[in-house]
């Protein structure tokens, strides 16, 4: 994807260069406001209120996973995981629901309303829901900022182990996710992108991985930086 | 319990009160006949006001469940085709200009004495409020959950069936629960203009011949059985549409 946005004649990027490497993960880091998440509606295909000119490869079909959850209250921590089927007006694979819901752990939480369980609940639900899509390319925009310190180290930890292979564009604003997940940490400017020298060492990295810190560090002297 | 028990004192009150009001004025009995003449005539009554509170909930029922039928069918085509709603909610506020007892005698007209005078008339009254609750609730859908269905490729009448319907039931039911008062108001109606049963025309006739013990009882009949029909509406509201857990 290369080319500049704006929203209602407000210009939020402009001579943006992204490319995805397959099968990788890619980190987006930036400040609030700088247009993270419009580069992720944009390759959801979701934004229409976005004027974009330049080129756009399409990813094919996306799965997105967002810092809000968005389960439907009124159906079941299962019939949840099984909308995307429901939406598309294909079969449900009610068995490999189970199956994923095994993977992140909820097995004994199938047939509970969504406003039981507790946020880090929720999110693994809306994991399982974004497993379900079994799609190439997967959109995460800041999905574990809702969350407490440990929960969200489980989250990104279950996440980068379930999503492994995948391509996958993470959105965030935080430093230290980036140094654990990123295989190409990318941050975004209003002149553009830069490419940050990354670990080499396969993700999930641990947090105390010397290359880790100095790469968290790092990010922060960059961020703040006048730019 | 607190709820029962302030209802029970209010109630007792206000017969207090309606009594004390007729001894103190020496007030003649067909114009305010007192408390327990009323509740005489209530029981001696029963068989009449039965038969005529029978018709009424009959045309209240129907035309409740036909205004909210038509309700929720056009709040989802107004919110589905921008065409159809820049044509028709115009008409829906104009319709709500035009004072509902003066449609009365036209559909008398038009539908004669029967029920369906005044099932419309339950209809017509309860159908605004059914749509526009409901309407609103559907144009409140959660941006982002039909920003997560397109992305799973989900065809718009999908995304409304089952994403926006299910999200804007609990605004379909605000609506029900104000038809559930209103509709027995629109069958009222339509009886006083032409009918020859229903506790509207039974109330007519009793005040026509000065029998104000039985307007009274058929007035209190009235009031009870909209006061059940709205609990019931409100308890299957709360059984099958509401969410107190909706996000």
């Amino acid at each position: 994807m290369a080319g500049s946005a704006s929203i209602k004649g407000t210009p939020i990027f402009s001579n943006l260069d992204l490319t995805l490497e397959p099968h990788s993960w890619t980190c987006l880091l930036g400040a609030s406001g700088v247009g993270k998440s419009t580069v992720l509606r944009l390759l959801a295909g979701i934004a229409e209120d976005v004027e974009f000119t330049g080129a756009q490869s399409d990813p094919g079909r996306v799965a997105l996973l967002a810092q809000n959850d968005l389960l439907l209250p009124w159906l079941s921590v299962l019939d949840n995981v099984l909308v995307g089927a429901r939406l598309r007006g294909t079969p449900p694979d009610t068995g490999r629901a189970h199956d994923t819901l095994a993977q992140v752990g909820l097995s004994d939480h199938a047939f509970k309303r969504p406003s039981a369980l507790s946020g880090g609940q929720r999110q693994r639900v809306a994991l399982a829901r974004t497993l379900m899509e079994d799609c190439a390319v997967v959109l995460l925009d800041e999905p574990f900022s809702a969350l407490d310190a440990l929960t969200r180290a489980q989250m990104q930890e279950l996440t980068a182990k379930l999503l492994a292979n995948r391509t996958v564009l993470l959105v965030t604003h935080d430093p230290a996710e980036a140094a654990r997940l990123g295989q190409t940490i990318l941050i975004m400017t209003a002149s553009g992108l830069i490419k940050v020298a990354t670990p080499s060492s396969p993700i999930p990295r641990p947090f105390h991985d010397e290359s880790v810190l100095r790469a968290q560090a790092d990010l922060f002297d960059q961020l703040r930086s006048p730019q | 319990m607190t709820g029962w028990r302030a209802g029970l004192a209010a109630l007792c009150l206000t017969l207090a009160l309606w009594q004390a009001v007729v001894w103190a004025t020496g007030v003649a009995r067909f114009i305010l006949p007192p408390p327990a003449l009323v509740a005489r005539t209530l029981w001696d009554s029963r068989l009449l006001l039965a038969e005529h509170a029978a018709i009424t909930m009959a045309e209240v029922l129907i035309g409740l469940a036909l205004g909210a039928a038509l309700g929720f069918v056009t709040a989802i085509a107004l919110v589905a085709s921008p065409m159809a709603r820049a044509l028709v909610r115009p008409m829906l506020v104009f319709s709500q200009a035009i004072p509902v007892f003066a449609l009365a005698p036209i559909l008398t007209l038009w539908l004669g004495f029967g029920l369906w005078s005044k099932i419309t008339m339950a209809l017509i009254i309860i159908y605004f409020p059914v749509v526009s609750s409901f309407f609103d609730a559907l144009m409140r859908t959660n941006r982002d959950w039909i920003g997560m269905a397109r992305v799973m490729g989900a065809t718009p009448a999908r995304i409304m069936w089952h994403i926006r319907v299910p999200a804007a039931l609990p605004g379909f039911a605000s609506g029900l629960r104000l038809a559930a008062v209103y509709a027995p108001i629109g069958a009222i109606i339509g009886e006083w203009v032409g009918a020859s049963k229903g506790l509207g025309y039974l109330m007519l006739l009793a005040n026509g011949r000065a029998k104000t013990d039985l307007m009274f009882a058929a007035l209190i009949v009235l009031a009870v059985l909209t006061l059940l029909l709205h609990a019931a509406v409100n308890r299957i509201c709360e059984r099958t549409l509401d969410r107190p857990d909706a996000g």
